[in-house]
């Protein structure tokens, strides 16, 4: 290869470097939002179960 | 008419809080002497006029950081800005009066410092003088603005630089062109150019910066 | 706008994109002849310049975004236009690096002050990094997006007036030692080649930026799940 070509390809390939390095970064990025809805999930499950309990842990607490 | 009124009002404030304190204008003139013989030191003994004049023009625009630092201090600490804000007067006003004050502040900076220029490095000629006095008034057009902004972060004095510097880079050209170019009008063109386009952009977008 | 459209949309921009990018650079490398001054390393220009025009693009599109939120206040166009001015400042720096390379070899230097693109891209990348120090160091809130808002709009306004002192500075504050003969004459070849990839890094960065808002989006509605179950 020439140095032209070298340097055009050089060019060329930190493009898709860059590109690629986004991709990366967004993976992460999805996994901690799956990590959260995950989370949120569960959450929202226990709140739902702790909706039936709440009544006689308040009676407790104001006694 | 009351629109000027509230402008003239509001400068006149930071004129004479800055009388009685005393604290933002010599701080400014030591500034500005102390670092051109900093860059005194800095020059080889080569060293052409023409750089001279580029390290004057870096010397302005470190004393207007100096000096807008300072700017929205006052209102900071005492909790005034947002008296200020909700006042019944166009909060553009607020960004006029302060300009006007700091304008008056780099002012009197530059009558120290050019003499001083002239003393230590090179004549000063009448481009150099309206060029400085153009500069001024962009300086502070953006500057205030920004320094509304920097005055809600949480950074402050670190972020005024970063915002300013860059916005001001075609002041610097300009001021450096009229100062050693062989056509100094364009120069000037130039300055009040920016000046018009970045007073009226900073006057109509004051108001959003301040509010929510 | 339903998600699943939105999604549909967002899928079709990255396919075209992908198509676009693929066919312009085959044509920068298979099809289009050598420059006759320049030969090969020509061709990096159509890399080059397409970023450089989207990254414009994408300041005037973060501006227009501002501009839409000081107008009806509705804080959606925020995340639009920070997301604008994030893909802006990613194809500026890859203006930067590009032209860089150009530069090198071209005339053996990594950089000259008197390529006015590099500059001005120098210069607008400073301008846009403050934005996000801006952003970083102010509580989220209406503030926060007025501020950016504003500040979006004095960056489109600088870009002119930047080139404009770039160009009076030439003179005066390095002698023009380089020289390039750029786009001034483009042979119809040259031209559909850098069309095609011109219309494909615009694609790959509005893909970018759907992507990136989706997410956006996404990280906002959770947190406000976040305190509705807490």
């Amino acid at each position: 290869m020439t140095s032209a070509e070298k340097y055009v390809t050089a060019a060329y390939l930190v493009v898709l470097a860059v590109v690629l390095a986004y991709v990366v970064i967004y993976a992460f990025k999805l996994s901690r939002l799956e990590r959260e809805v995950t989370e949120l999930a569960e959450l929202a499950r226990r709140k739902k179960e702790g909706v039936g309990e709440a009544e006689p842990e308040r009676e407790e607490v104001v006694g | 008419m009351t629109y000027l009124a509230d402008v003239g009002t509001l400068a006149r404030k930071d004129l004479l809080l800055e009388l009685r304190a005393r604290d933002t204008v010599p701080a400014m003139l030591l500034f500005v002497v102390s670092t051109l013989v900093v860059f005194n030191f800095a020059l080889p003994a080569g060293a052409s006029a023409e750089a001279a004049y580029g390290l004057l023009w870096g010397a302005l625009v470190f004393t207007a950081i100096l000096g807008l630092t300072r700017a929205f201090a006052a209102e900071r600490e005492q909790r005034v800005l947002d008296g200020l804000v909700l006042a019944p007067c166009d909060r553009s006003a607020i960004w006029f009066g302060k300009g006007i004050a700091v304008v008056a502040f780099l002012a009197l900076a530059e009558v120290v410092a050019l003499p001083a220029f002239a003393l230590f490095f090179e004549p000063v000629s009448w481009e150099l003088v309206a060029a400085v006095a153009l500069a001024s008034v962009g300086f502070a057009a953006v500057g205030t603005l920004l320094a509304a902004m920097a005055a809600a972060s949480r950074a402050r004095e670190l972020l005024l630089p970063l915002l300013f510097l860059p916005l001001v880079i075609p002041i610097v050209v300009g001021g450096v062109g009229a100062s050693i170019g062989d056509d100094p009008g364009r120069y000037l063109g130039f300055l009040a150019l920016y000046d018009l386009i970045f007073a009226i952009l900073s006057w109509a977008s004051f108001e959003y910066v301040v509010t929510e | 706008m339903s998600t699943s459209l939105r999604n549909n949309r967002a899928v079709a921009l990255a396919a075209v994109a992908a198509a676009l990018l693929l066919l312009g650079i085959s044509l920068a490398f298979y099809w289009v002849p050598n420059a006759p001054i320049e030969g090969f390393r020509q061709r990096i220009f159509y890399v080059h310049v397409p970023i450089a025009l989207t990254a414009y693009a994408c300041f005037f599109w973060a501006a227009w975004k501002a501009l839409r939120l000081l107008w009806t206040r509705e804080q959606r166009y925020d995340l639009e236009s920070y997301t604008a001015v994030h893909m802006g400042v990613i194809f500026g720096v890859l203006t930067l690096v590009t032209g860089s390379i150009w530069a090198r070899t071209s005339w053996g230097v990594w950089w000259t002050w008197s390529e006015r693109q590099l500059v001005l891209f120098l210069v607008l990348f400073l301008f846009y990094s403050a934005y996000f120090m801006l952003r970083y160091s102010v509580e989220p809130g209406p503030r926060r997006a007025n501020m950016s808002a504003v500040y979006a709009l004095f960056g489109v306004v600088l870009i002119p007036v930047s080139f404009l002192a770039i160009r009076l500075a030439e003179g005066l504050i390095h002698p023009v030692v380089f020289d390039r003969d750029v786009g001034s004459n483009l042979s119809g070849s040259q031209l559909l080649t850098f069309l095609v990839c011109f219309a494909g890094m615009l694609a790959l960065a509005g893909s970018l930026y759907v992507n990136e808002l989706t997410g956006k989006r996404l990280d906002a509605r959770l947190a406000e799940l976040r305190e509705a179950l807490q």
